[in-house]
Protein backbone atom coordinates (compact mmCIF):
# COMPACT_ATOMS: atom_id res chain seq x y z
CA UNK A 1 0.00 0.00 0.00
CA UNK A 2 1.61 3.44 -0.75
CA UNK A 3 2.43 5.96 1.65
CA UNK A 4 -0.51 8.39 1.15
CA UNK A 5 -3.10 5.95 1.31
CA UNK A 6 -1.88 4.64 4.78
CA UNK A 7 -1.51 7.94 5.89
CA UNK A 8 -4.83 9.01 4.88
CA UNK A 9 -5.87 5.73 7.25
CA UNK A 10 -3.83 7.29 10.04
CA UNK A 11 -5.50 10.64 9.86
CA UNK A 12 -8.87 9.02 9.60
CA UNK A 13 -8.04 7.17 12.69
CA UNK A 14 -6.79 9.59 14.71
CA UNK A 15 -10.35 11.09 14.50
CA UNK A 16 -12.06 7.93 14.90
CA UNK A 17 -10.37 7.49 17.99
CA UNK A 18 -11.41 11.18 19.58
CA UNK A 19 -14.57 10.58 18.71
CA UNK A 20 -15.16 6.83 20.55
CA UNK A 21 -13.96 8.14 23.46
CA UNK A 22 -15.14 11.63 23.51
CA UNK A 23 -17.82 11.31 26.68
CA UNK A 24 -16.76 8.48 28.22
CA UNK A 25 -17.90 8.58 32.13
CA UNK A 26 -15.56 8.94 34.82
CA UNK A 27 -16.90 5.14 36.15
CA UNK A 28 -15.58 3.52 32.87
CA UNK A 29 -12.08 5.62 32.92
CA UNK A 30 -10.23 2.32 34.07
CA UNK A 31 -11.85 -0.37 32.27
CA UNK A 32 -11.56 1.60 29.00
CA UNK A 33 -8.01 2.34 30.06
CA UNK A 34 -6.76 -1.66 30.33
CA UNK A 35 -9.16 -1.98 27.11
CA UNK A 36 -7.49 0.38 25.23
CA UNK A 37 -4.26 -1.27 26.49
CA UNK A 38 -5.30 -4.81 25.02
CA UNK A 39 -5.99 -3.17 21.73
CA UNK A 40 -2.13 -1.98 21.17
CA UNK A 41 -1.16 -6.05 21.85
CA UNK A 42 -2.26 -6.45 18.13
CA UNK A 43 1.43 -5.37 17.78
CA UNK A 44 1.44 -9.37 17.90
CA UNK A 45 0.80 -9.31 14.71
CA UNK A 46 4.05 -7.39 13.75
CA UNK A 47 5.95 -9.51 16.15
CA UNK A 48 4.62 -12.75 13.88
CA UNK A 49 5.77 -11.23 10.42
CA UNK A 50 9.30 -10.11 11.96
CA UNK A 51 9.87 -13.84 13.43
CA UNK A 52 8.34 -15.95 10.30
CA UNK A 53 10.86 -13.56 8.17
CA UNK A 54 14.04 -14.20 10.71
CA UNK A 55 16.63 -15.85 9.42
CA UNK A 56 19.10 -15.97 11.82
CA UNK A 57 19.45 -17.29 15.24
CA UNK A 58 19.35 -14.03 17.13
CA UNK A 59 17.10 -12.46 14.95
CA UNK A 60 14.79 -15.03 15.51
CA UNK A 61 15.42 -14.98 19.52
CA UNK A 62 14.35 -11.08 19.28
CA UNK A 63 11.58 -11.49 17.26
CA UNK A 64 10.04 -14.77 19.60
CA UNK A 65 10.75 -12.71 22.60
CA UNK A 66 8.71 -9.83 21.23
CA UNK A 67 5.67 -12.58 20.40
CA UNK A 68 5.99 -13.39 24.07
CA UNK A 69 5.73 -9.73 25.14
CA UNK A 70 2.83 -8.69 22.74
CA UNK A 71 1.06 -12.47 23.54
CA UNK A 72 1.02 -11.16 27.27
CA UNK A 73 -0.20 -7.81 26.30
CA UNK A 74 -2.81 -8.71 24.15
CA UNK A 75 -4.12 -11.86 25.97
CA UNK A 76 -3.79 -10.70 29.57
CA UNK A 77 -5.42 -7.45 28.39
CA UNK A 78 -8.11 -8.53 27.50
CA UNK A 79 -8.50 -10.95 30.21
CA UNK A 80 -7.95 -8.49 33.13
CA UNK A 81 -10.91 -5.92 31.38
CA UNK A 82 -13.16 -8.54 30.96
CA UNK A 83 -12.81 -9.55 34.85
CA UNK A 84 -12.92 -6.06 35.56
CA UNK A 85 -16.48 -5.34 33.36
CA UNK A 86 -17.80 -8.64 34.55
CA UNK A 87 -17.91 -6.93 38.26
CA UNK A 88 -20.20 -4.07 37.03
CA UNK A 89 -22.29 -6.89 35.76
CA UNK A 90 -21.92 -8.80 39.27
CA UNK A 91 -23.03 -5.82 41.04
CA UNK A 92 -26.53 -5.61 38.75
CA UNK A 93 -27.37 -9.26 39.69
CA UNK A 94 -26.46 -8.46 43.36
CA UNK A 95 -29.72 -5.61 43.21
CA UNK A 96 -31.38 -5.61 46.50
CA UNK B 1 1.59 -20.98 3.25
CA UNK B 2 -0.89 -18.11 1.46
CA UNK B 3 -4.30 -19.54 1.94
CA UNK B 4 -5.63 -15.66 1.61
CA UNK B 5 -5.49 -13.54 -1.53
CA UNK B 6 -4.30 -10.28 -0.64
CA UNK B 7 -7.80 -9.00 -1.37
CA UNK B 8 -9.95 -11.28 1.58
CA UNK B 9 -6.57 -10.20 3.56
CA UNK B 10 -7.04 -7.08 3.27
CA UNK B 11 -10.88 -7.57 4.56
CA UNK B 12 -9.84 -9.51 7.04
CA UNK B 13 -7.39 -6.95 8.66
CA UNK B 14 -10.78 -4.20 8.09
CA UNK B 15 -13.30 -6.20 10.12
CA UNK B 16 -10.36 -7.05 12.75
CA UNK B 17 -10.63 -2.89 12.68
CA UNK B 18 -13.83 -2.35 12.94
CA UNK B 19 -13.99 -4.96 15.66
CA UNK B 20 -11.35 -2.35 17.80
CA UNK B 21 -14.01 1.10 17.01
CA UNK B 22 -16.28 -1.09 18.02
CA UNK B 23 -14.63 -2.81 21.39
CA UNK B 24 -13.63 1.03 22.05
CA UNK B 25 -17.25 2.28 21.48
CA UNK B 26 -18.68 -0.37 23.60
CA UNK B 27 -16.12 0.41 26.42
CA UNK B 28 -17.57 4.02 26.71
CA UNK B 29 -20.77 2.63 28.55
CA UNK B 30 -21.20 0.27 31.29
CA UNK B 31 -24.48 -1.27 29.44
CA UNK B 32 -22.12 -2.12 26.04
CA UNK B 33 -18.65 -2.21 28.14
CA UNK B 34 -18.20 -5.99 28.80
CA UNK B 35 -19.70 -6.92 24.73
CA UNK B 36 -17.52 -4.43 23.29
CA UNK B 37 -14.24 -5.65 25.37
CA UNK B 38 -15.60 -9.30 23.94
CA UNK B 39 -15.73 -8.03 20.09
CA UNK B 40 -11.75 -6.37 20.79
CA UNK B 41 -10.65 -10.00 21.66
CA UNK B 42 -12.50 -11.48 18.53
CA UNK B 43 -10.71 -9.30 16.50
CA UNK B 44 -7.56 -9.48 17.75
CA UNK B 45 -8.32 -13.31 16.78
CA UNK B 46 -9.31 -12.58 13.76
CA UNK B 47 -5.87 -10.15 12.84
CA UNK B 48 -3.86 -12.88 14.21
CA UNK B 49 -5.01 -15.87 12.12
CA UNK B 50 -5.42 -13.74 9.40
CA UNK B 51 -1.56 -13.00 9.35
CA UNK B 52 -0.95 -16.98 9.44
CA UNK B 53 -3.36 -17.45 7.09
CA UNK B 54 -1.89 -14.43 4.42
CA UNK B 55 2.11 -14.63 4.25
CA UNK B 56 4.47 -17.25 3.75
CA UNK B 57 6.41 -17.35 7.52
CA UNK B 58 8.92 -19.37 8.60
CA UNK B 59 9.74 -20.82 12.59
CA UNK B 60 5.62 -21.20 12.70
CA UNK B 61 6.21 -24.01 15.02
CA UNK B 62 8.53 -21.71 17.31
CA UNK B 63 6.12 -18.83 16.69
CA UNK B 64 3.12 -20.91 18.26
CA UNK B 65 5.14 -21.74 21.20
CA UNK B 66 5.66 -18.46 22.09
CA UNK B 67 2.71 -17.40 21.84
CA UNK B 68 1.43 -20.26 24.01
CA UNK B 69 4.64 -19.62 26.62
CA UNK B 70 3.04 -15.49 26.44
CA UNK B 71 -0.54 -16.76 27.34
CA UNK B 72 0.33 -18.82 29.78
CA UNK B 73 1.92 -16.02 31.76
CA UNK B 74 -0.50 -13.60 31.03
CA UNK B 75 -3.60 -15.39 31.43
CA UNK B 76 -3.48 -16.99 34.92
CA UNK B 77 -2.02 -13.54 36.42
CA UNK B 78 -4.56 -11.33 34.84
CA UNK B 79 -7.33 -13.87 36.27
CA UNK B 80 -5.77 -14.00 39.60
CA UNK B 81 -4.25 -10.94 40.46
CA UNK B 82 -6.42 -8.75 42.83
CA UNK B 83 -8.17 -5.89 42.33
CA UNK B 84 -6.82 -3.67 44.41
CA UNK B 85 -3.65 -4.98 42.02
CA UNK B 86 -5.16 -3.99 38.36
CA UNK B 87 -3.04 -0.60 38.36
CA UNK B 88 -0.46 -1.97 38.43
CA UNK B 89 -0.73 -5.09 36.32
CA UNK B 90 -2.53 -2.36 33.06
CA UNK B 91 1.43 -0.84 33.94
CA UNK B 92 3.01 -4.13 33.15
CA UNK B 93 1.39 -5.20 30.68
CA UNK B 94 1.60 -2.17 28.72
CA UNK B 95 5.20 -1.74 29.13
CA UNK B 96 5.63 -5.28 27.69
CA UNK B 97 3.67 -4.14 24.78
CA UNK B 98 5.47 -1.65 24.13
CA UNK B 99 8.68 -3.47 24.48
CA UNK B 100 7.63 -5.91 21.87
CA UNK B 101 6.86 -2.98 19.25
CA UNK B 102 9.97 -1.63 19.66
CA UNK B 103 11.60 -4.79 19.28
CA UNK B 104 9.70 -5.39 16.46
CA UNK B 105 11.02 -2.17 14.77
CA UNK B 106 14.74 -3.09 15.62
CA UNK B 107 14.53 -6.27 13.92
CA UNK B 108 12.70 -4.54 10.60
CA UNK B 109 15.73 -1.83 10.52
CA UNK B 110 18.09 -3.60 8.20
CA UNK B 111 14.99 -5.06 5.84
CA UNK B 112 14.74 -1.10 4.54
CA UNK B 113 16.33 1.94 2.52
CA UNK B 114 13.55 3.69 2.61
CA UNK B 115 14.75 7.15 4.96
CA UNK B 116 10.83 7.85 5.55
CA UNK B 117 10.34 3.93 6.69
CA UNK B 118 13.50 4.43 8.74
CA UNK B 119 11.79 7.66 10.55
CA UNK B 120 8.96 5.06 11.55
CA UNK B 121 11.78 2.82 12.86
CA UNK B 122 13.26 5.19 14.83
CA UNK B 123 10.05 6.86 16.02
CA UNK B 124 8.61 3.67 17.34
CA UNK B 125 12.25 2.25 18.74
CA UNK B 126 12.41 5.72 21.06
CA UNK B 127 8.47 5.88 21.94
CA UNK B 128 7.96 1.71 22.59
CA UNK B 129 11.46 2.57 24.92
CA UNK B 130 9.93 5.33 26.35
CA UNK B 131 6.70 3.46 27.31
CA UNK B 132 8.29 -0.20 27.77
CA UNK B 133 11.13 1.65 30.50
CA UNK B 134 8.34 3.83 32.02
CA UNK B 135 5.67 1.36 32.58
CA UNK B 136 7.65 -0.53 34.90
CA UNK B 137 9.13 2.24 36.57
CA UNK B 138 4.86 3.11 37.26
CA UNK B 139 4.63 -0.92 38.32
CA UNK B 140 7.43 -0.37 41.12
CA UNK B 141 5.94 2.38 42.25
CA UNK B 142 2.36 1.07 42.69
CA UNK B 143 3.65 -2.04 43.95
CA UNK B 144 5.24 0.03 46.16
CA UNK B 145 9.09 -1.82 45.32
CA UNK B 146 10.14 1.99 45.59
CA UNK B 147 8.51 4.91 46.85
CA UNK B 148 5.16 6.33 45.82
CA UNK B 149 6.51 10.30 46.53
CA UNK B 150 7.92 12.25 43.54
CA UNK B 151 11.44 11.55 43.24
CA UNK B 152 13.37 14.70 42.01
CA UNK B 153 17.46 15.26 42.34
CA UNK B 154 19.62 18.18 41.44
CA UNK B 155 20.85 18.05 37.86
CA UNK B 156 17.64 15.76 36.99
CA UNK B 157 16.47 18.04 34.45
CA UNK B 158 19.95 18.05 33.09
CA UNK B 159 20.18 14.67 32.69
CA UNK B 160 16.84 14.09 31.48
CA UNK B 161 17.28 16.82 28.41
CA UNK B 162 21.21 15.35 27.50
CA UNK B 163 18.94 12.05 27.28
CA UNK B 164 16.47 13.39 25.11
CA UNK B 165 19.21 15.48 22.90
CA UNK B 166 21.44 12.14 22.73
CA UNK B 167 18.10 10.38 21.62
CA UNK B 168 17.43 12.64 19.17
CA UNK B 169 21.09 12.57 17.78
CA UNK B 170 20.97 9.23 17.37
CA UNK B 171 17.91 9.14 15.72
CA UNK B 172 19.11 11.44 13.59
CA UNK B 173 22.19 9.15 12.70
CA UNK B 174 19.65 6.02 12.45
CA UNK B 175 17.53 7.66 10.08
CA UNK B 176 21.20 8.92 7.92
CA UNK B 177 22.63 5.77 8.14
CA UNK B 178 20.40 2.68 8.89
CA UNK B 179 23.19 1.43 11.17
CA UNK B 180 22.08 -1.02 13.87
CA UNK B 181 24.16 -0.59 16.43
CA UNK B 182 23.24 3.30 16.17
CA UNK B 183 19.58 1.64 16.64
CA UNK B 184 20.53 0.13 19.74
CA UNK B 185 22.17 2.74 20.96
CA UNK B 186 19.01 4.58 20.74
CA UNK B 187 16.96 1.89 22.22
CA UNK B 188 19.43 2.40 25.22
CA UNK B 189 18.70 6.37 25.20
CA UNK B 190 14.90 5.59 24.95
CA UNK B 191 14.66 3.34 27.82
CA UNK B 192 16.57 5.58 29.81
CA UNK B 193 14.07 9.11 28.87
CA UNK B 194 11.45 6.49 30.31
CA UNK B 195 12.56 6.40 33.59
CA UNK B 196 13.68 9.91 33.67
CA UNK B 197 10.35 10.89 32.98
CA UNK B 198 8.35 8.96 35.15
CA UNK B 199 11.08 8.94 38.64
CA UNK B 200 9.42 12.66 39.08
CA UNK B 201 5.55 11.89 39.15
CA UNK B 202 4.40 10.45 42.71
CA UNK B 203 1.14 9.60 44.34
CA UNK B 204 -2.15 9.57 42.81
CA UNK B 205 -0.64 11.37 39.11
CA UNK B 206 0.92 7.80 38.66
CA UNK B 207 -2.31 6.48 37.14
CA UNK B 208 -2.55 9.33 34.48
CA UNK B 209 1.13 8.94 33.53
CA UNK B 210 -0.11 4.86 33.03
CA UNK B 211 -2.58 6.23 30.90
CA UNK B 212 -0.42 8.48 28.63
CA UNK B 213 2.01 5.69 28.24
CA UNK B 214 -0.63 3.56 26.96
CA UNK B 215 -1.12 6.36 24.27
CA UNK B 216 2.34 6.26 23.83
CA UNK B 217 2.47 2.37 22.74
CA UNK B 218 -0.77 2.62 20.83
CA UNK B 219 1.49 4.80 18.51
CA UNK B 220 4.64 3.19 18.93
CA UNK B 221 2.28 0.21 17.21
CA UNK B 222 0.94 2.47 15.01
CA UNK B 223 4.54 3.22 13.55
CA UNK B 224 5.82 -0.08 13.64
CA UNK B 225 2.49 -0.43 11.26
CA UNK B 226 3.92 1.94 8.75
CA UNK B 227 6.91 0.34 8.38
CA UNK B 228 5.68 -3.18 8.09
CA UNK B 229 3.00 -1.92 5.71
CA UNK B 230 0.08 -3.79 7.95
CA UNK B 231 -3.29 -1.78 7.89
CA UNK B 232 -4.34 -3.38 10.84
CA UNK B 233 -1.24 -2.04 13.26
CA UNK B 234 -1.47 1.09 11.63
CA UNK B 235 -5.61 1.81 12.68
CA UNK B 236 -5.66 -0.63 16.39
CA UNK B 237 -2.48 1.65 17.24
CA UNK B 238 -3.56 5.42 15.79
CA UNK B 239 -6.77 4.39 17.97
CA UNK B 240 -5.71 3.39 21.04
CA UNK B 241 -3.02 6.59 20.24
CA UNK B 242 -6.04 9.33 20.41
CA UNK B 243 -8.45 7.61 22.85
CA UNK B 244 -5.83 7.28 25.22
CA UNK B 245 -4.84 10.76 24.78
CA UNK B 246 -8.46 12.20 25.44
CA UNK B 247 -8.33 9.39 27.78
CA UNK B 248 -5.51 11.00 29.48
CA UNK B 249 -6.87 14.60 29.72
CA UNK B 250 -10.09 13.25 31.21
CA UNK B 251 -8.41 11.94 33.80
CA UNK B 252 -5.97 14.96 34.37
CA UNK B 253 -8.82 17.22 34.44
CA UNK B 254 -11.39 15.11 36.71
CA UNK B 255 -8.20 16.02 39.25
CA UNK B 256 -7.80 19.56 38.00
CA UNK B 257 -4.55 19.35 37.10
CA UNK B 258 -2.91 19.29 33.86
CA UNK B 259 -0.87 16.79 32.03
CA UNK B 260 2.19 18.75 31.96
CA UNK B 261 1.71 19.85 35.64
CA UNK B 262 1.81 16.10 35.95
CA UNK B 263 4.95 15.43 34.63
CA UNK B 264 7.30 18.53 34.93
CA UNK B 265 5.46 20.10 37.67
CA UNK B 266 8.21 17.88 40.83
CA UNK B 267 10.70 19.99 39.05
CA UNK B 268 9.85 23.27 39.56
CA UNK B 269 8.92 22.25 43.22
CA UNK B 270 5.43 23.37 43.53
CA UNK B 271 2.48 21.25 43.38
CA UNK B 272 3.71 17.76 43.97
CA UNK B 273 6.70 18.15 46.33
CA UNK B 274 4.02 18.68 48.91
CA UNK B 275 4.76 18.08 52.85
CA UNK B 276 4.76 14.56 54.78
CA UNK B 277 4.94 15.72 58.31
CA UNK B 278 2.36 14.99 60.71
CA UNK B 279 0.20 18.02 61.91
CA UNK B 280 0.40 18.57 65.91
CA UNK B 281 -2.60 20.55 66.36
CA UNK B 282 -5.28 19.31 68.15
CA UNK B 283 -8.09 17.13 66.33
CA UNK B 284 -10.69 15.23 68.42
CA UNK B 285 -10.69 11.52 67.98
CA UNK B 286 -12.77 8.92 69.65
CA UNK B 287 -13.43 5.25 69.60
CA UNK B 288 -15.08 2.76 67.44
CA UNK B 289 -17.61 2.60 69.83
CA UNK B 290 -18.75 6.45 69.76
CA UNK B 291 -18.53 6.41 65.81
CA UNK B 292 -20.53 3.22 65.85
CA UNK B 293 -23.52 4.87 67.83
CA UNK B 294 -23.28 8.17 65.60
CA UNK B 295 -23.99 5.61 62.87
CA UNK B 296 -26.30 3.22 64.29
CA UNK B 297 -28.50 6.03 65.49
CA UNK B 298 -28.24 7.97 61.82
CA UNK B 299 -30.88 7.97 59.66
CA UNK B 300 -28.86 8.75 56.57
CA UNK B 301 -25.02 8.14 56.13
CA UNK B 302 -22.81 8.98 53.17
CA UNK B 303 -19.58 7.26 52.61
CA UNK B 304 -17.01 8.42 50.92
CA UNK B 305 -14.43 5.77 50.32
CA UNK B 306 -10.40 6.85 49.53
CA UNK B 307 -7.51 5.88 48.52
CA UNK B 308 -6.78 4.39 52.15
CA UNK B 309 -9.78 2.34 51.55
CA UNK B 310 -7.83 0.33 48.71
CA UNK B 311 -4.70 0.07 50.20
CA UNK B 312 -6.16 -1.62 52.97
CA UNK B 313 -8.28 -3.33 50.50
CA UNK B 314 -11.24 -2.99 53.12
CA UNK B 315 -13.96 -2.56 50.26
CA UNK B 316 -15.90 -6.10 51.77
CA UNK B 317 -15.63 -4.44 55.30
CA UNK B 318 -17.40 -1.51 53.96
CA UNK B 319 -20.16 -3.36 52.00
CA UNK B 320 -20.89 -5.59 55.17
CA UNK B 321 -20.99 -2.23 57.44
CA UNK B 322 -23.53 -1.01 54.60
CA UNK B 323 -25.93 -4.03 54.77
CA UNK B 324 -25.45 -3.68 58.83
CA UNK B 325 -26.96 -0.59 58.97
CA UNK B 326 -29.29 -0.46 55.77
CA UNK B 327 -30.60 -3.88 57.55
CA UNK B 328 -31.55 -1.24 60.74
CA UNK B 329 -33.31 0.99 58.24
CA UNK B 330 -30.47 3.32 57.67
CA UNK B 331 -30.01 4.92 54.19
CA UNK B 332 -26.36 4.55 53.06
CA UNK B 333 -25.17 5.76 50.00
CA UNK B 334 -21.48 5.78 48.91
CA UNK B 335 -20.07 9.27 47.32
CA UNK B 336 -17.92 8.81 45.00
CA UNK B 337 -14.81 11.25 43.75
CA UNK B 338 -13.85 10.80 40.18
CA UNK B 339 -10.71 10.11 41.14
CA UNK B 340 -10.84 8.09 44.23
CA UNK B 341 -9.26 4.83 44.43
CA UNK B 342 -5.56 4.19 42.53
CA UNK B 343 -6.76 5.23 39.59
CA UNK B 344 -9.64 7.06 37.97
CA UNK B 345 -12.84 4.71 38.34
CA UNK B 346 -11.28 2.52 40.18
CA UNK B 347 -13.22 2.69 43.23
CA UNK B 348 -16.46 2.03 41.16
CA UNK B 349 -14.52 -1.33 40.05
CA UNK B 350 -13.53 -2.04 43.86
CA UNK B 351 -17.23 -1.59 45.34
CA UNK B 352 -18.15 -3.69 42.60
CA UNK B 353 -16.37 -6.54 43.45
CA UNK B 354 -17.35 -6.62 46.72
CA UNK B 355 -21.09 -6.53 45.49
CA UNK B 356 -22.21 -3.07 46.49
CA UNK B 357 -25.50 -2.18 44.65
CA UNK B 358 -24.95 0.10 41.67
CA UNK B 359 -27.49 2.18 42.85
CA UNK B 360 -25.94 3.34 45.77
CA UNK B 361 -22.94 4.20 44.39
CA UNK B 362 -23.66 8.44 43.45
CA UNK B 363 -21.53 10.27 41.28
CA UNK B 364 -20.17 14.22 42.70
CA UNK B 365 -22.48 15.63 41.20
CA UNK B 366 -25.53 13.82 41.97
CA UNK B 367 -24.66 13.71 46.02
CA UNK B 368 -22.94 16.99 46.72
CA UNK B 369 -26.29 18.29 47.82
CA UNK B 370 -27.24 15.20 49.51
CA UNK B 371 -24.43 15.82 52.44
CA UNK B 372 -26.18 18.70 53.54
CA UNK B 373 -29.39 16.09 54.48
CA UNK B 374 -27.50 13.54 55.84
CA UNK B 375 -27.02 12.88 59.11
CA UNK B 376 -23.03 11.96 59.31
CA UNK B 377 -20.41 11.88 56.39
CA UNK B 378 -18.05 8.76 56.77
CA UNK B 379 -14.97 9.54 55.18
CA UNK B 380 -12.49 6.55 54.84
CA UNK B 381 -9.02 7.01 53.68
CA UNK B 382 -9.59 10.00 51.82
CA UNK B 383 -8.41 13.34 52.12
CA UNK B 384 -7.53 15.42 49.27
CA UNK B 385 -10.64 14.94 47.57
CA UNK B 386 -12.34 16.22 50.55
CA UNK B 387 -10.36 19.16 51.35
CA UNK B 388 -12.33 22.83 51.45
CA UNK B 389 -8.89 24.26 50.10
CA UNK B 390 -9.66 23.43 46.31
CA UNK B 391 -12.78 25.68 46.70
CA UNK B 392 -11.36 28.29 49.11
CA UNK B 393 -7.49 28.43 49.15
CA UNK B 394 -6.28 29.62 45.71
CA UNK B 395 -2.09 29.29 46.94
CA UNK B 396 -3.18 25.58 46.94
CA UNK B 397 -1.77 22.90 45.13
CA UNK B 398 -5.48 21.48 45.12
CA UNK B 399 -7.12 24.47 43.97
CA UNK B 400 -9.44 24.00 41.71
CA UNK B 401 -9.68 20.34 41.99
CA UNK B 402 -13.63 19.40 41.85
CA UNK B 403 -13.92 18.03 45.39
CA UNK B 404 -16.99 16.08 47.29
CA UNK B 405 -18.61 18.74 49.63
CA UNK B 406 -18.57 16.86 52.87
CA UNK B 407 -17.71 19.91 54.76
CA UNK B 408 -21.63 20.52 54.60
CA UNK B 409 -22.72 17.52 56.75
CA UNK B 410 -23.79 17.65 60.36
CA UNK B 411 -21.48 14.89 61.50
CA UNK B 412 -18.08 13.93 59.77
CA UNK B 413 -15.90 10.87 60.53
CA UNK B 414 -13.16 10.32 59.27
CA UNK B 415 -10.71 7.41 59.00
CA UNK B 416 -7.41 8.24 58.97
CA UNK B 417 -4.10 6.13 59.65
CA UNK B 418 -2.23 9.02 60.48
CA UNK B 419 -2.33 13.10 60.78
CA UNK B 420 -0.02 12.48 57.90
CA UNK B 421 -1.30 14.53 55.09
CA UNK B 422 -2.66 12.88 51.40
CA UNK B 423 -0.58 13.06 48.58
CA UNK B 424 -1.14 16.55 47.85
CA UNK B 425 0.84 17.58 50.86
CA UNK B 426 -1.71 20.19 52.75
CA UNK B 427 -3.82 19.97 55.71
CA UNK B 428 -7.33 19.44 55.75
CA UNK B 429 -9.03 22.06 57.45
CA UNK B 430 -12.07 19.95 57.70
CA UNK B 431 -10.25 17.78 60.55
CA UNK B 432 -10.34 20.59 62.95
CA UNK B 433 -13.71 21.44 62.33
CA UNK B 434 -15.83 21.32 65.49
CA UNK B 435 -18.29 18.93 63.85
CA UNK B 436 -15.09 16.61 62.72
CA UNK B 437 -14.33 13.27 64.55
CA UNK B 438 -11.30 10.95 63.95
CA UNK B 439 -10.90 7.52 63.97
CA UNK B 440 -7.06 6.67 63.91
CA UNK B 441 -5.87 3.59 62.38
CA UNK B 442 -5.95 0.81 59.79
CA UNK B 443 -9.22 1.58 57.34
CA UNK B 444 -9.61 -2.46 57.01
CA UNK B 445 -9.00 -2.54 61.20
CA UNK B 446 -11.07 0.34 61.99
CA UNK B 447 -13.98 -0.78 59.90
CA UNK B 448 -14.36 -4.09 61.63
CA UNK B 449 -13.74 -2.41 65.09
CA UNK B 450 -17.23 -0.39 64.13
CA UNK B 451 -19.06 -3.06 61.91
CA UNK B 452 -18.56 -5.13 65.54
CA UNK B 453 -19.67 -1.74 67.46
CA UNK B 454 -22.75 -1.19 65.28
CA UNK B 455 -24.06 -5.06 65.52
CA UNK B 456 -23.34 -4.83 69.32
CA UNK B 457 -25.74 -1.86 69.28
Amino acid sequence: MDGIALLTITVLSVFVGFEVVSKVSSTLHTPLMSGANAIHGIILVGAIIVAGQAADGWTLALALLAVVLATANLVGGFVVTDRMLEMFRGRKAARR
Amino acid sequence: MTILSPTSTAVLYLVAAICFILALKGLSSPKTARRGNLIGAAGALIGVVTVFLSMKLDNIPWILAAIAVGSAIAAPVARRVQMTQMPQLVALFNGVGGGAAALVALLELSHTDDPWVRLAVVFTLLVGAISFSGSLVTFAKLQELMTTRPIVFPGLPVIMAAALLAAVGASVAVIMTGNGWLAVLLLVFGLLTGVLLVLPVGGADVPIVISLLNAFTGLAVAASGLVLGNVLLVVAGTLVGASGTILTRAMASAMGRSVTGILFGAFKGGSTAGSTVASDRPVRSSSAEDVAVLLGYAQKVVIVPGYGLAVAQGQHTIAELQSELESRGIQVVFAIHPVAGRMPGHMNVLLAEANVPYESLKEMSEVNPEFKTADVALVVGANDVVNPAAKTSPGSPIYGMPILEVEQAPQVVFLKRSMRPGFAGIENELLFEPQTTLLFGDAKESLGKVLAAVKAL
